[in-house]
């Protein structure tokens, strides 16, 4: 087990944020998975669900690793989270190149999919707590930065590999190439956050621990991880945190056929470039809100940044589905609100956990509650495509096949709505005692 | 509350760590205005 990287003195917390984000825009790489499926398809002679099965099981991975791994995280800081990062991610490349080197797909599964997935994981919660320790005064700005990172890492990866396969060639050897290409290249890029990243000495970034195992506020409310699940408000936020994504999934998943559905008998019809454009719109919007919305619940507070969330949310879907046929700029301006909500929820709910159950074991409780992460990947697009075909089935087409999604979200979002109104301080019951070192670190502190 | 301002010898520090990750983000940004253009010339 690794000691905790303590900062030395006078080290800058705005090195901590550029640490966060190596890691963060290497494994956001996830989401531009789609770039390798055709080329997949094609060489290895794989139908469309065949070639999704890396970027699904990498999810699923990503989800049990964040849930599973959390403490374990908590106990050896960030460095080990983010070193464990790394050789997973960058290993599950290399296994890939030589799945598809050798013709062997179930070594791309297995590569990419299970070993990079667990470098999703805990990828994804590593920087977290410890960005909370630096920002005790700004922790929504700062897990936004990085959570926005995550989101960036599709913008940099889709262009990036497709330019890399258009060069290397698409058959098994230019994927297997490219696959190396990338699995060398962010072990590279994330090793900046290996070597900068630091937890706060005893007086640096507001914070008084000497390390990621020992709670760093002590006037504050700290709650254990295992403690935390046993607390309503742990599912209350759940519940808002699922209901959050499954709304902003809904228009994700589905957002080019939508728009081209939408104004498919008007005047103006979306060409198929014009929808990747609303897509990529989208993405800015997700990214966007990750950093903005975040940020802004510093200022306004957790509580109130969720019930702008839900409760505008809710009002956009509702003006969608009134008169989002009739109007191409509202549809759009309503879908971006919607989906910088989506990138807000994300990126919000670290420092909400934080108000909540303190910086004790933030991070691990922000890793169990990415399960709801992914319940919401898989009923979002349930939700959309399955009463999309079913309405198709019964003769509607056009804005009309999306009206009953579009309802049932509504719905979702003022069940979190209701959810985020449930959310109290925790009782004393669930609080933990200090730990040893902050307990003496007190004793230290003149009278 | 701590102070924003860092020690002089960790500014060249600070400025290649926030170029390291904004350089690969600024050409991501570039990619997706140049994508995004689409919807209202496509």
């Amino acid at each position: 087990m690794s000691s905790p990287p303590v900062a030395p003195a006078g080290w800058s917390r705005w090195l901590v944020p550029p640490a966060a984000l190596s890691v963060h825009l290497s494994i956001g790489q996830a989401y531009a998975w789609s770039v390798f499926k055709p080329p997949l398809e094609a060489a290895l002679h794989l139908d469309g669900t065949q070639s999704a099965l890396p970027f699904q099981l990498a999810i699923v991975m990503l989800g049990l690793s964040a849930a599973f791994g959390g403490t374990l995280v908590e106990r050896n800081g960030p460095r080990w989270a983010m070193t464990v990062a790394l050789v997973c991610f960058c290993a599950g490349f290399l296994l890939s190149a030589l799945g598809a080197g050798t013709r062997q797909y179930w070594l791309i599964v297995l590569g990419y999919g299970f070993v990079g997935g667990i470098g999703l994981g805990i990828g994804y919660i590593s920087p977290v707590s410890t960005l909370i320790k630096w920002f005790p005064d700004r922790p929504g700005m700062a897990t936004g930065i990085a959570i926005m990172g995550f989101g960036g890492g599709a913008l940099i990866a889709s262009p990036w590999s497709a330019q890399m396969l258009a060069s290397f060639g698409g058959d098994n050897d230019g994927i297997a190439l490219a696959f190396l290409v990338h699995g060398l290249s962010y072990a590279v890029f994330m090793t900046l956050g290996v070597l900068l990243v630091r937890v706060p000495r005893t007086g640096d970034g507001g914070g008084t621990a000497s390390g990621p195992s020992g709670p760093s506020d002590l006037e504050g409310v700290q709650v254990s991880a295992r403690g935390a699940v046993r607390t309503p408000q742990f599912w209350c936020l759940w519940i808002v945190l699922c209901m959050n994504v499954t709304a902003g999934i809904g228009i994700l998943e589905k957002a080019a056929p939508m728009i081209t559905d939408f104004f498919a008998d008007s005047s103006a019809p979306v060409s198929a470039s014009a929808a990747a454009g609303f897509v990529a719109l989208l993405s800015a919007a997700n990214m966007a809100g990750r950093i903005g919305w975040s940020s802004t619940s510093d200022l306004i507070g957790r509580k109130n940044i969720y019930r702008l969330y839900l409760g505008v949310g809710a009002l956009m879907y509702l003006l969608i589905a009134l008169f989002g046929d009739a109007s191409k700029p509202l549809f759009v301006l309503c879908a971006l609100v919607i989906l910088s909500f989506y990138g807000g929820g994300f990126a919000t709910v670290p420092a909400y956990l934080k108000d909540l159950f303190g910086t004790y074991q933030v991070g691990a409780i922000h890793g169990r509650l990415l399960t709801a992460w992914s319940t919401a990947g898989v009923l979002g697009p349930l939700i959309v495509n399955w009463i999309a075909d079913r309405q198709k089935e019964a003769g509607k087409h056009g804005s009309s096949l999306y009206g009953l999604s579009f309802g049932i979200m509504i719905g979702l979002l003022v069940v979190g709505f209701v959810a985020n109104e449930l959310v109290r301080p925790v009782h004393a019951r669930h609080h933990v005692p200090a730990p040893r070192e902050a307990a003496d670190a007190q004793r230290q502190q003149p009278a | 509350m701590p102070s924003d301002s860092s020690p002089p010898n960790r500014r060249g520090l600070i400025t290649l760590a926030w170029l390291w990750v904004a350089a690969p983000l600024a050409y991501g940004v570039y990619e997706l205005v140049h994508k995004a253009t689409q919807l209202f010339t496509g």
